[in-house]
């Protein structure tokens, strides 16, 4: 056999390329993974601020991010390696009765999919994040089996396994086109090597884009810039990841927790989006920043800022991804379009493309991958990305 | 000379001058601390070398840098984390070490909380050492509006520290003036400018995308900065160097040393090793005996120091062993440094089985290099700023070639501003000077004696080429001669018989100490030999006592009589030590010892040390984990970070990065394989809330 001969190639080492390789290789599935930088998640995994929760209001993703919450909060045990994953929960923190509205609203359907999320008063919420502004505190969900792990040691665990399974990995090489044979994939050119498989992943995240131009298809994802920042670490004194959903200046809404080890990590989605691939800090994230954290919990105010830098969210139209085999273009798998939650999708998803190329998919399974596909009416906006 | 307390009470050359006394307490108890000196400074004075326990494996951490680069100090002050060296003491503060984490305040309003200050410049510098303060002068002289910023408190950067007199031209950049001195000339220049707005305390904390400059004003605001042109001016830090025990307390950046003995007058130890022969290194042990301090040996690992021999030489003559081809193999101790292990090395640089020593020490001194402070220009550079690198920032050379780097800098931008073509002859000419003052040592001559025996005349003890030619302005009468274009030149005395009045001025202004006079006019067999000191000396102790004298390089040719001492407020803290010396040997006395360096070695292994080398100080990541990492392939050292941490502390990599480049080298890894750390605002930890807007806040 063909030495560049492999089963399935991944393009793109990231969040959802690594994950998807260590379960493809941990299948028998002879796999090589293609990335374009230097090492595993040098694109966006180490960008991700951490936070994993299965409360979605996308039954599809919420599905995929219980798989990942399994996956992250059993990982220790099972594979031996320290990915820092806590449960420390998510919180919506509400100020605002329209957004009262909105969450209670989507809790029914949340419980109605059997997810431990509840609303809770101001008291109790307080209970849960006693330094959490009171002052017009109107309470706020409280899922707490969600948690957070770092996107860094997590993604480094499953490649290293990966390897143990004689995945391959290619780093320093681009992708400059794709083969063809009757009709379907037969494997990929880069600039060092070609080589075929008949089945290629693009895993490509903010880039799948373009990787999809290459090979002659259009998948509407638009990278949008996300700036985060860290500050040093302190006693821990907060536990879930806190999501304050109301809109200010330049922000929609705003997202932060404190680290296993120590850290406060936080992000906010600019409004308007900031598009394109430029990932360079801008000196408006901190004043930004500063305001939404220390409005929410003033202790905050001393705590030391250590580092900012930007990452890109791959968004879609409706900020679902797109997973799955491309029918008119057979052998082309996606999974991509993450919309920023690649990191704790990205277990969820491996699994899911691994039934999907071994043809192991259970009913549940199979609806997802419908209801993800690329083809899939793109008409309804999520109503919390 | 000491109390028990480690300040410094008398000093040959600084005034020991200290603020008012303040009380504060260290863990509870009461300690006393001057006004106007660091927590750090004042920690140290009181004994006290163990500043925090680290967080991820306890191990005591010490002051290391004292320049506000690493967090090794963080300590808490009323509960506040703050960096020891960067911060002063106050009356009444509690300031108490760190246990791993602290637990952050409860929140208290903070009244005295500014809004965000934006502020556009035409030019902005970076560091006010010797390039940003001379790029300042040149634009002020021009009027062109200028922000000048600096993370300490006093303008001159590392001049601030040095005790000694610069090499250099005296016509270009003030040679024959000691460093302190010419920072406060510069300082002072610096304020006739009125176009010149100086922040102090002020670091610079970032640079962004959108062309603006985030900076901390006075520790109190924090101001973003549009220039139009920014000069980064930064300087450069320290070294780490890697061996098993290297960040006990006690082990000290050469900086951090100068700072604590120059700046602060407190002394971290009685006896310190030192590592690392270059200038700073030579310097900064030549700085500890000035100081009472005793050296007990120096290391370097090359066959030859790389500082010029008459840095060299002083050091010799005070009597300090000198071990090249050497290596450190391990510092001692357990909760402070108390030894150090050297070893000599082979051709290849590996430590020779059985050639191992050690050394007692209170404290091992690291001169191990410098890298630029150029994160920043880097970064500016990549968003498209106009900017500019000057001085360390640039390239790290002498402060004197640092001034005029600040000069061409300043020219460069000024016809940037003025849209006119560069002066060419003018910037060539400066360009030259600074090779010049950039130019390592070059060849060592044998020294040239006269047979003649008669009159009196200065001996020169000066035999490598190297940029210095103050000598030659020195003599009334223009008898020492250095050619003013070549300044590389080793000093030629060209008087003529009966022409050298024996004035000594060249033995009192030579910035190596290696001009000395002898005069055969009372007595040609036993001329008298005068010699230029830089130590405390107690002339009633001396005068009338035959001491061994030395030869340049510090081997001991005799005994001779001390006959005076001279000193004078009109001699730069210099005195002159006259000698009845035999004709065999008066011309070669370059040096006297006042007292013995007795030192304690123990020709024996040191026994093991459990301690590790540690590669990043600020996670504590060791280098059996990173040379693990990269000897199973991995060559992105953003990888490395995202799997150990090294990198992602505190210093963001300011020391871990490049001895982590030196062990991807001894590995092997091609240059071109090696990713080096992806930069990221913000270069030190700010509190948050500075960021908080309450003025106009742009986002709403």
């Amino acid at each position: 056999m063909n030495q560049n001969s492999y089963d399935v190639i991944i393009l793109g080492a990231g969040s959802v390329g690594v994950p998807t390789a260590f379960f493809l290789s941990k299948s028998g599935v002879k796999t090589l993974v293609i990335e374009e930088r230097s090492s595993i998640g040098q694109a966006s995994n180490k960008a991700a601020i951490g936070g994993i929760r299965a409360t979605h209001s996308d039954p599809s993703k919420a599905w995929l991010c219980q798989r990942s919450l399994q996956i992250f909060s059993t990982w220790k045990e099972q594979y031996g390696d320290e990915i820092e994953w806590k449960k420390g929960g998510y919180v919506y923190a509400v100020y605002r009765e329209e957004d009262k509205t909105t969450l209670n609203n989507l809790l029914i359907r949340q419980k109605a999919w059997k997810m431990n999320i509840d609303w809770l008063s101001p008291n109790d919420l307080l209970s849960v994040i006693p330094d959490l502004n009171a002052e017009g505190l109107l309470g706020g969900t409280y899922s707490p089996d969600d948690g957070h792990a770092s996107p860094l040691l997590s993604l480094f665990a499953s490649y290293k396994h990966a390897r143990e399974q004689d995945c391959e990995f290619h780093f320093n090489e681009t992708v400059t086109g794709f083969t063809k044979q009757n009709g379907k994939i037969s494997g990929i050119q880069t600039n060092k090597d070609n080589y075929s498989a008949s089945i290629i992943v693009n895993a490509a995240g903010a880039w799948s884009g373009e990787l999809g131009k290459l090979a002659g298809m259009n998948i509407p994802i638009i990278p949008e810039s996300h700036e985060a920042g860290i500050t040093e670490p302190v006693q821990t004194f907060m536990h879930p990841m806190i999501v304050d959903i109301r809109p200010m200046g330049i922000t929609s809404n705003f997202y932060f927790y404190q680290h296993a080890t120590g850290q406060v990590l936080f992000c906010y989605s600019p409004e308007p989006p900031i598009h394109g691939f430029d990932r360079q800090v801008t000196s408006d994230f901190l004043p930004t920043a500063a305001k939404r954290l220390l409005e929410l919990i003033p202790r905050l105010q001393s705590v030391r800022v250590r580092r900012t830098w930007r990452g890109l969210y791959p968004m879609t139209p409706d900020g679902s991804p797109f997973l799955g085999f491309v029918p008119e273009m057979p052998g082309m798998m996606l999974a991509t379009g993450m919309c920023g939650q690649g990191f704790m999708l990205g277990p969820g998803v491996g699994e899911l493309i691994t039934a999907a190329i071994t043809g192991s998919l259970d009913d549940v399974q199979q609806e997802i991958l419908q209801n993800l596909s690329l083809s899939r009416s793109i008409s309804q906006i999520e109503m919390l990305k | 000379m000491t109390e028990k307390n480690n300040r410094i009470q008398t000093h040959p050359i600084l005034n020991v001058q200290r603020g008012k006394k303040v009380s504060f307490s260290w863990n509870g108890c009461s300690c006393e601390g001057y006004e106007n000196e660091t927590i750090a400074s004042a920690l140290v004075a009181n004994g006290i070398q163990i500043f925090q326990y680290h967080h991820k494996d306890h191990s005591p951490q010490g002051l290391f840098c004292a320049n506000g680069q690493c967090s090794q100090c963080l300590v808490l002050v009323n509960g506040f984390p703050k960096k020891a060296c960067m911060e002063r003491i106050g009356a009444g503060m509690q300031v108490q070490p760190l246990h791993g984490f602290y637990s952050l305040p409860e929140y208290v309003a903070d009244n005295k909380a500014l809004p965000i200050l934006h502020k556009r410049t035409p030019v902005l510098i970076i560091g006010a050492g010797p390039a940003g303060l001379s790029a300042a002068i040149e634009l002020g002289k021009q009027g062109i509006e200028t922000l000048l910023v600096d993370d300490k408190e006093q303008p001159g950067g590392k001049l601030l520290l040095q005790t000694h007199r610069f090499f250099g031209s005296k016509e270009f950049v003030y040679a024959g003036t000691r460093g302190i001195e010419i920072a406060k000339q510069l300082s002072f220049e610096l304020g006739r400018h009125s176009s010149i707005e100086t922040w102090l305390n002020s670091p610079a904390v970032a640079v962004f995308s959108d062309h603006k400059v985030g900076v901390f004003k006075e520790n109190q605001q924090y101001a973003l900065i549009e220039p139009e042109i920014l000069i980064v001016a930064a300087g450069a830090r320290e070294r780490s160097l890697r061996f098993p025990g290297n960040t006990l307390p006690g082990i000290l950046g050469a900086g951090a040393f100068q700072t604590l003995l120059n700046r602060d007058l407190v002394i971290p130890g009685q006896t310190f090793f030192v590592v690392g022969g270059g200038n700073v290194g030579l310097i900064a042990a030549y700085h500890a005996l000035q100081a009472g301090i005793q050296i007990t040996g120096l290391a370097e690992l090359l066959p030859q120091c790389g500082g010029y021999k008459v840095h060299l030489d002083k050091i010799r003559r005070l009597g300090v062993p000198i071990y090249t081809s050497h290596t450190i193999l391990q510092a001692h101790g357990v909760e402070k440094v108390n030894a150090a292990t050297i070893a000599r090395v082979d051709e290849h640089y590996r430590p020779i089985s059985g050639s191992e020593k050690t050394v007692a020490c209170d404290g091992i001194l690291i001169a191990a290099g410098l890298n630029p402070v150029n994160e920043f220009f880097l970064q500016a550079q990549q968003f498209g700023f106009k900017v500019f690198a000057a001085g360390d920032a640039e390239e790290i050379a002498e402060a004197s070639a640092a001034i005029v780097s600040g000069r061409l800098t300043a020219k460069r931008v000024l016809s940037e501003i003025r849209n006119v073509p560069l002066p060419e002859q003018e910037i060539s000419d400066l360009y030259h000077l600074k090779q010049v003052l950039s130019s390592k040592p070059g060849r060592i001559s044998k020294q040239k004696l006269s047979p003649d025996h008669s009159g009196v005349k200065p001996v020169i003890h000066c035999t490598q080429e190297i940029p210095c030619n103050p000598c030659s302005g020195l003599c009334v009468q223009h008898l020492i001669h250095i050619p003013v274009d070549d300044i590389l030149a080793m000093p030629d005395f060209i008087g003529p018989d009966g022409k050298c009045t024996g004035c000594s001025q060249c033995v009192i202004g030579c910035p190596g100490l290696a001009i000395t006079l002898v005069d055969y006019r009372k007595d040609e067999r036993f001329p008298m030999v005068t010699l230029p000191y830089e130590l405390p000396v107690n002339k009633d102790e001396i005068v009338g006592r035959s001491l061994p004298v030395t030869e340049q390089e510090g081997h001991v040719i005799g005994v001779a009589e001390v006959v005076h001492v001279i000193q004078s407020e009109k001699m730069d803290h210099t005195s002159l030590i006259k000698l009845i010396a035999p004709v065999e040997i008066a011309e070669r006395i370059a040096g006297i010892q006042l007292k013995k360096n007795e030192i304690r070695t123990d020709r024996r292994k040191g026994n093991e040390s459990d301690q590790e080398t540690m590669i990043c100080r600020c996670e504590r990541v060791s280098e059996k984990e990173i040379r693990a990492l990269i000897q199973s392939g991995m060559h992105d050292m953003n990888q490395i970070k995202a799997i150990t941490r090294a990198g992602m502390g505190a210093c963001g990599g300011k020391t871990c990065e490049s001895l982590i480049l030196q062990i991807m080298r001894e590995e092997g890894v091609a240059q071109d394989e090696i990713v080096p750390f992806s930069k990221r605002p913000l270069s030190v930890e700010v509190p948050l809330k500075i960021f908080l807007d309450h003025g106009t806040n742009k986002g709403e």
